[in-house]
Parts: C-alpha cells; structure tokens; sequence
C-alpha cells in the first residue's frame, strides 16, 4: 500500500474504473438503507424500486421520451444559439486587445445577471413558448462563454505567434493558423462546461410557464408527492449529462489527437 | 556593402508603475558581412537577445536603424529566419507541416512545400521524422525541425537565439556541429546570440562581446579558425588561446552584472 496515497501518483485503468463504479454502488446503498430500512419515510424519499418502476411508467403511460426530447431540443438551441455568437466574439476579444477593452467591462457584469431572474421579463418578451426557453439558456450561457473563450485565445503562447511573424505570417495568418489551432482544444472543452451549465438553467426554465419537458414533468410530480418520478427525472437529467460528457471527450480526442500526453 | 547594418540601435522599455523606464541596449551599432557567422556573447539580460529581437522586426529600437541589404527593417519577415531558446514549433502540426508553414502562409505551391521540407529535414538528420508529432521528439530534434523550418524559407539572414540554451551539453555540442556543417555548406549570413563561451568561439568567424546591462558592445573579436570545423578544434591551442581572452572579457562583465566588480 506504500505509496497509494502519494500526491499526484497516477492509478491503473482498471482499478480507476473499479473505483468509479465503487462509489455509484455506495450511494444506491446508502439510498438502499435509508428507504428499504425506513429510517426515510417514503413521502419524503422514495426507494431505488420504487424510482426505477416511477421511471417505467413515466416512459410507458405518460410518454416522457417526448419531454425528454422536448428538453434535449431546448438544451441544444439555446446552446449552439450562444456558441455562435459568443465563440467569434470571445475569439475577437481574445486576439485584439481593443475589442477585448470595449466588451470586457460589459460581459463581467453580464455574466453576473441571473438567467432564472429573466425569466418573468422574457415571458413578457416572447410568450411562454419555446423561444423563451431557449433564450434563458442563451443568456445564462452566452456571456460566461464570451468571457472563457476570450481568456483562451489571450492566453495562447506569445513566442509561436512571434514564429509565425518571423516565418512571413500575416495578421489574418497568425488569427487563422496559430491562434486558433492553438485555443481550439481549450473552446472545445469550455463549450462542454459551458453545455453542463445549460442545463441547470433549462430546468429552471421549464419550471415556469411550461406545459412539456423534464422539469415540468418534476413540478407536475410534485403536486401528487410522486418523489419516485421527481427522483427519476433529475437522475435522467445526470444521465444524459454524462453521455454528452463522454461523447465531448471522445470528440476532443479525436479532433485533437495533438494534445493528448500532454 | 554591408549584408546587414545596425545603425545606433538602442532599446528603453518604456516605465512601470512608478519604476525608472529601463534601458536594456546602449546605442550600438555593426556591421555584418555576407556569409559571416557572428556569434554575439554577453552575460544574461545584457541586451543582447533584444539586440537579435530588434533585427527580426520583433521589437521596434528606441532610436536607431537596422539595414538588411539596404532596406530599412520595419516588422518581421521571411527574410530572416528565426529559431528562438524556447521550443516554437506548432503542436497541431506534423514535423513535415511545421518546415512548410512559411512556404504556406507565402503561397508555395504544393508539391514543393514538399520537397523544400524533405530537403531540409534530411539535412539537419530527420529524415523518417516527418510525420511525428512535435511533443513525440526529443529537445534537439524539436529545434533541427525548427532551424529547418527556418532554412526552407530561403532567408537572407539565420538569427538564433541561444536555441540550444534547453539542451543537454552533450546535445548542444552535436547540434552546434550540425549547425555549423549546414553553414559551411550554404554559407548563409548567420548571427547567433549565446552565453557560451565554446559555442561562440566554435561556430563563429567573428565573435561580438557585450558588457552588462544597459549592453554595447565590448569588442569585436575575428575568430580565425580553418573550415570545415570538427569538435576536434575544441582542444587546439588556438581555441584555447581565444578562449582565455573571451573569458576575461565575460568574466568582468558577470562580475558587474553580480554588483561584485572591484
């Protein structure tokens, strides 16, 4: 056991995956014994069964791939929607100084307003249809993305950008073939907190005002004391994070090959 | 006429908060002839590095000119090759790709950027090579692939700042070997700032001594050593001759850098 604790001492894959599965199995224990023992009244906790069969029927008699879909969707627009606009600017902030001068005040106090807070006002603005779901997921993504994106491309070593110069670059060459395959890893991952992020902001979304989608399913849940569906919902919400989490990962790996092993 | 002319180049980094401005370069001026191989030696942060920057168009002089082939330096350009201490190749290209980014960015066809780079990389010894990644090579073959990407340019003049400064002593000595084969066999115009006293006497036809900061230069020493040069030469009586009086020279300028002089 000499050493299975020194600081940054890397594990083996497979004791890493074990480990990993380890504390999944010690949380379903621990719910196991709280509900399964009554020591949680069922009111307040339902059982990992009682979840589990919640979800079952949720599926088959009330159709909730369709919310599932409809929340996805609404994920997914708001996202791209603040990705198209923020990663050019961010990327414009990051390489001109001006540019990063005239927004930089701007987005630190953008970034602080709630997203959750804009929602009377964007029903107000857009009705309570789709639009104004996804516009709360864009403005709490947009800015905080703006701003990383911008950290990134400021960040990129200033001695290849100065190679590049030496080698005959343009400006619009060192933008385009050193700047951006540089930070183009980093935006990468950024985008994948950023879309974690997204998440939290759809629900609080579909709270309000919403008539389909996971968090209207967890509200309607709510009004019967059905904690088994509430439950489920929210562990569906963990499981597709954790599927775009992976296929984000694999992206990385394979659009950027260079950067592994380092 | 002159191939390169520094005309009373002098350098004042400009005052931050509250400190006096500092002046890194003493107005200096020199004269370099075609196919000379000037090595420029100087204790650390004598100037002589941002002497090297001034000439590649990296910073502009305070007063002063630089002449390359009559023609005023503005700004960097492919016609003077580059190779920097810190390892500057692009991560996300190949070796291969890395020799042909120049030939690129001015619009070489193709097929040529092929064989230029092919050409170059087998003479600094990295033929087989082409396809690695640069964080697959070692230090000294990151900076072989780095003077042939600035040789596949065609420049007028090689600048290169102490570019075997990371580089094991054992390495260094190889490398200088290498860069001094490729020299006898282009003859290009070379001017090679270091603070080692072998390495500048070794490659050089004429060695440039800076004092300590604000650096000018000392004295001009013309080093006349037969070519073709083998490692052999390093243990002569003549090279050791040179070597006495260089290091006197250094030796009071470290001392003066060190407060320790008197």
């Amino acid at each position: 056991m000499d050493g299975f604790f020194a600081p940054l001492k890397p594990v083996g894959p497979g004791l890493r995956l074990a480990l990993g599965i380890a504390c999944f199995a010690l949380f379903f224990l621990g719910w196991g014994i709280a509900t399964y023992g009554g020591f949680v009244r069922p009111l307040f906790l339902a059982s990992p069964g009682e979840t589990l069969a919640s979800g079952w029927a949720l599926f088959v008699e009330y159709g909730f791939a369709r919310d599932v879909l409809i929340t996805v969707g609404r994920v997914v627009g708001g996202f791209l929607l603040a990705a198209v606009l923020a990663v050019p600017l961010g990327i414009l902030m990051g390489a001109f100084k001006p540019v990063d001068a005239f927004f930089q005040g701007f987005m630190s106090f953008a970034r602080y307003l709630p997203a959750s807070a804009f929602i009377p006002l964007l029903i107000l603005w857009a009705g309570v249809g789709e639009l104004q779901k996804v516009l709360v997921i864009f403005i709490g993504s947009v800015f905080q993305l703006v701003i990383m994106v911008g950290v990134i491309v400021g960040s990129v070593r200033m001695d290849l950008l100065e190679a590049a110069y030496t080698l005959g670059a343009s400006r619009r060459g060192v933008v385009l073939r050193v700047l951006l395959p540089a930070a183009a890893p980093q935006i990468f991952e950024a985008l994948r907190l950023v879309l974690g992020w997204a998440w939290t902001y759809v629900i609080v979304a579909e709270l309000v005002g919403a008539s389909r989608g996971i968090g209207h399913m967890i509200i309607e849940a709510q009004r019967f004391l059905d904690t088994g569906q509430m439950i489920f919902g929210i562990f569906i919400i963990g499981l597709i994070g954790l599927i775009t989490d992976f296929l984000f990962q694999a992206g990385n790996a394979r659009l950027f090959p260079w950067t592994r092993g380092r | 006429m002159s191939k390169l002319s520094i005309r009373g180049v002098s350098k004042q980094f400009p005052a931050r908060r509250g400190a006096a401005p500092t002046r890194a370069l003493e107005p200096t001026s020199l004269e370099v002839a075609d196919n000379d191989f000037i090595t420029v030696l100087g204790p650390s942060g004598c100037g002589k590095s941002t002497m090297l920057r001034i000439v590649a168009g990296l910073e502009t002089p305070t007063e002063g000119t630089v002449l390359l082939d009559g023609q005023p330096v503005t700004r960097p350009g492919p016609d003077r090759g580059m190779v920097f201490q810190s390892y500057t190749l692009f991560p996300w290209l190949n070796v291969r790709d890395n020799v042909c980014f120049g030939l690129r960015e001015r619009g070489v066809p193709r097929a040529e950027q092929l064989a230029v780079a092919d050409r170059f990389l087998a003479q600094v010894g990295l033929k087989g090579f082409e396809n690695h990644m640069p964080s697959q090579l070692s230090g000294g073959m990151q900076q072989r692939t780095a003077l042939a990407r600035a040789l596949a340019n065609d420049p007028k003049i090689l600048l290169l700042d102490e570019p075997f400064g990371a580089l094991d002593h054992q390495t260094r000595e190889v490398m200088q070997e290498l860069l001094l084969g490729v020299w006898e066999q282009h003859r290009k115009t070379v001017l090679f700032v270091t603070h080692d006293i072998d390495e500048a006497i070794f490659m050089a036809s004429r060695v440039v001594v800076m004092s300590a900061r604000p650096g000018r230069i000392k004295c001009d020493i013309a080093i006349d050593l037969p070519h073709p040069r083998s490692y052999r030469i390093k243990t002569t009586a003549a090279f050791a001759a040179y070597k006495e009086r260089l290091t006197e020279e250094i030796r009071v300028e470290t001392l003066k850098t060190l407060g320790m002089e008197g």
